[in-house]
């Protein structure tokens, strides 16, 4: 039977200094094929039990197993173990965020500032009887940002994030821009005050590490520079859109 | 100890929708979910909701009575007209409320909510945002519930109801970020947990998809209905079980077998790959019992790549990520293997038109609960318009029952009660720790035998064998050992705690199963292969006593359509 090494960052907030790391070794064997999720599984059911880590749906779309593996930004579902290519796979928490347990990170900050931007639709006008019409090539224009779920990664990447904690980062700025370029969205004028500021799209240094971090391949640096030229239309031009 | 009028648990669609509702008639709602509700099941959904729009060119005629026809139809009858009906009027309005809320459907030329086919229905009705509907839905649901300021106490795992003078008056909760067993008193609790697809190996479902929800209400003295109609999706990954959209086939994928025939013309000659989900899963494991499975193996083919690169990008691009990353094949260039798999319960807590369980104060909406508009198999397309559809009226529900009716009595000392019980439990269970039975071992035996003995095909022997090896699973659990309690995050805990009422879950689905002597929708009997009206068209009640299930039964709702043989 095959086996994997894993090196798993460990933190017990009981015990642990966050300052010194640790970590613990397991070897997981396998029968043809697993991932770094059901490893996990595997050290948690029969190895350690108190080892932590957030899961849910096991296919890539619910964003909770966003960790660091062998130093790139993966979700442990979608990783398998053979396609690392490594002998010892290295498994960390989420970078530069602050720590629950193990492999679990605490996402208040993110979880507030994607609240902070008002992440969902503002009409003013009286709602039709049936569906807002809107072109196919008008839905086009948000289809990267809709795909986000949410994971952190690219939160994680960024280092203006790391260098100021009131940065908005880039999963908050793309569902920013992601309402900004709904034909359904009214709220032009609300929304310009939350992201044009030092805190929001100004702040990314167009360093893209979120688009290297992101599992689902989604360009958040493209979002954010579309608002910085939303911005000059708007104050140049006058233009609402 | 919180307190809160609406206690909504889970955050999945329903859940979700159930508490916006609420709050907007002015009840003070909390929802208490063990994930971030952005990462709810409910997300995994892909191909579509469905709505007699009449939309498609196709459609221009259809009306909210044939869908309710169809779904009847697809349900082999077990379904409740009325409630069938209700959902199918209520379609339309939630699907254009999702649109003004921001859902960002995929759209037909003229701007209209594209629509496309899906199995079991008479007209192109299924709504979708390319294969991504259920991630789409819940992403605009959660927006909504942070627009409304709905109070969310996410990564909290509810243990127990709290149940005062026969009414149910809130949770109990084991806290995974500050640690602890906690009460939540509320006037009244909606139960949105999702399903229970983890009974079985070989799920489609979410890891936290184990009918936990539902178990807590079973225990609590609440029904559980029709549990024996578990549906089996046609087309899982072959290694993973991670579903490929019924979308696929909707788009006019094909399934085609080992001798590179598309073999659904045997079975379903007018409805070919878009017969219902049973019927399709049966065709597709008889393929394979006679060994016409690819190179003879256990598996066939779901093949897409006639429909073309362009097609598959823009129409299927989550879907053929999926198969990248998990099978290792490109639909564009491979077809891709495919197995199929458990993927929803049909069956779950009884519950009314407008959720309401027998238990005064208690609510039920989504998968978690029977009202029952699936009846013995659920067309594609019509989950994500129950949760939706639902959720809502579950919402409308209790803010009626609760606003100006008089609060009951103070139930803070039930709430300590219960919260102790949880405590003595897992005292009990830590007790035992290492030399205790091994919680992972039963949980093993338990899915391989749900997956082994009550699948697509069922018979009287096999599936007693099966009971026999859950009986003495139960018996098992009873000397069951938890090796970490307390602290944070503690998925042991967690796990083992819910692995009882699991595995009371799948008696149910067995001694249903055992019990009911016909075919009907997804519960296919060998030895009883014809449907039987006179004797079986009622629904199964199980009622929980530590013994095991009490199965007592009910008829079934009919006033709009006479049953007939299914033809496809």
């Amino acid at each position: 039977m095959p086996e994997v090494k894993l090196h798993i960052k460990r933190f017990d907030p009981a015990k642990d200094d966050p300052k010194v790391a640790r970590y613990d070794d397991f070897v997981v064997p396998y029968e043809s094929h697993i991932t770094v999720l059901e490893a996990l599984f595997s050290i948690q059911e029969h190895q350690d039990g108190t080892l932590a880590f957030r899961y849910c749906c096991r296919a890539a779309v619910c964003g909770s197993c966003a960790m660091y593996i062998n130093g790139r930004y993966r979700l442990a579902c979608q990783t398998n173990v053979l396609h690392v290519h490594a002998d010892v796979i290295t498994v960390e928490p989420l970078p530069h965020m602050p720590l629950v347990k193990d492999l679990v990170c605490d996402m208040t900050d993110f979880f507030a500032k994607y609240e902070y931007i008002k992440p969902w639709l503002i009409r003013h006008s009286q709602a039709p009887e049936r569906e807002i019409l809107q072109s196919p090539k008008d839905r086009h224009k948000f289809n990267m940002p809709i795909d986000c779920i949410l994971c952190g990664a690219c939160y994680s990447s960024c280092p203006s994030v790391w260098t100021e904690d009131n940065y908005l980062g880039p999963a908050a700025l793309m569902k920013a821009y992601r309402f900004e370029v709904d034909s359904r969205d009214e709220a032009v004028k609300d929304r310009m005050p939350m992201w044009d500021n030092e805190r929001g799209a100004y702040r990314c240094h167009t360093i893209t590490n979120c688009v290297e971090a992101c599992p689902k391949e989604l360009n958040p640096t493209e979002g954010i520079q579309w608002l910085k030229m939303a911005a000059v239309r708007r104050r140049l031009f006058g233009k609402t859109k | 100890m919180p307190h809160h009028q609406l206690i909504v648990v889970g955050g999945g669609l329903s859940g979700l929708r159930a508490a916006v509702e609420a709050k907007a008639r002015g009840l003070d709602v909390a929802i208490i979910s063990q994930v971030h509700p952005g990462r709810s099941h409910s997300g995994a959904a892909q191909g579509g909701i469905n709505a007699a729009l009449a939309n498609h060119p196709e459609s221009h005629d259809d009306t909210p009575e044939k869908h309710g026809f169809d779904t009847v139809k697809g349900s082999d009858y077990l379904a409740d007209q009325d409630a069938v009906m209700q959902m199918t009027k209520d379609a339309p309005g939630i699907i254009y409320e999702m649109d003004h809320w921001g859902c960002p459907f995929s759209r037909f030329d003229d701007g209209r909510i594209a629509q496309r086919p899906f199995g079991g229905a008479g007209y192109p009705r299924t709504c979708y945002g390319a294969d991504k509907t259920g991630h789409y839905l819940l992403h605009t649901l959660v927006e909504r519930a942070y627009e409304r300021q709905i109070k969310m106490y996410i990564e909290v795992f509810v243990t127990s109801l709290i149940v005062q003078d026969g009414a149910c008056r809130g949770v109990t909760v084991y806290d995974m970020i500050n640690g602890g067993f906690h009460a939540f008193t509320a006037d009244a609790v909606v139960l949105a947990t999702g399903g229970a697809g983890r009974l079985y190996s070989n799920s489609t479902n979410a890891i936290i998809s184990t009918g936990w929800g539902g178990a807590i209400c079973y225990y609590a003295g609440v029904q559980m209905e029709d549990m024996e109609f578990v549906q089996i999706h046609p087309t899982g990954l072959l290694t993973t079980n991670i579903l490929m959209s019924e979308g696929a086939r909707g788009e006019g994928a094909y399934l085609v077998n080992g001798e590179g025939e598309r073999f659904m013309a045997r079975y379903a000659p007018k409805a070919m790959e878009l017969a219902p989900r049973d019927i399709t899963a049966r065709s597709i494991q008889t393929e394979i019992n006679e060994g016409r499975g690819i190179n003879g193996q256990g598996y066939v083919y779901l093949d897409l790549r006639h429909l073309g690169a362009e097609r598959i990008k823009e129409r299927l691009p989550g879907i053929r990520d999926l198969a990248i990353h998990f099978e290792g094949v490109d639909p564009v260039e491979e077809p891709v293997p495919i197995v199929p798999s458990q993927h929803y319960s049909m069956g779950g807590i009884d519950c009314d038109l407008d959720g309401r369980t027998q238990m005064p104060g208690l609510y039920a909406a989504g998968e978690c609960a029977c009202v029952s508009v699936h009846g013995a198999n659920r067309l594609g397309g019509n989950s994500l318009l129950e949760t939706i559809v639902f959720g809502r009226r579950a919402g409308a529900a209790v803010s009626a029952d609760l606003l100006g009716s008089e609060a009951g009595p103070d139930p803070s000392l039930a709430a300590a009660e219960a919260a102790a019980a949880v405590e003595t439990r897992v005292s009990s269970l830590a007790s035992r720790g290492t030399d205790g039975e091994d919680p992972y071992d039963i949980r093993e035996v338990m899915t391989t035998t749900m997956k082994e003995h009550f699948g697509v095909f069922r018979d009287e022997r096999t599936m007693r064998e099966g009971l026999e090896r859950l009986l003495k699973l139960k018996e098992r659990c009873t000397r069951m050992g938890l090796r970490n309690a307390g602290g944070i995050f503690n998925l042991d805990m967690m796990r083992t705690l819910e692995l009882e009422g699991m595995l009371d879950l799948t008696l149910c689905v067995a001694q249903g199963a055992i019990a009911r002597t016909e075919s009907r929708g997804a519960h296919a009997r060998t030895d009883f292969p014809k449907r039987d009206d006179e004797n079986w068209l009622k629904h199964t009640m199980a009622s929980y006593t530590p013994e095991g299930p009490v199965l007592t039964y009910r008829p079934v709702t009919l006033g709009f359509f006479e049953p007939q043989e299914r033809v496809y």
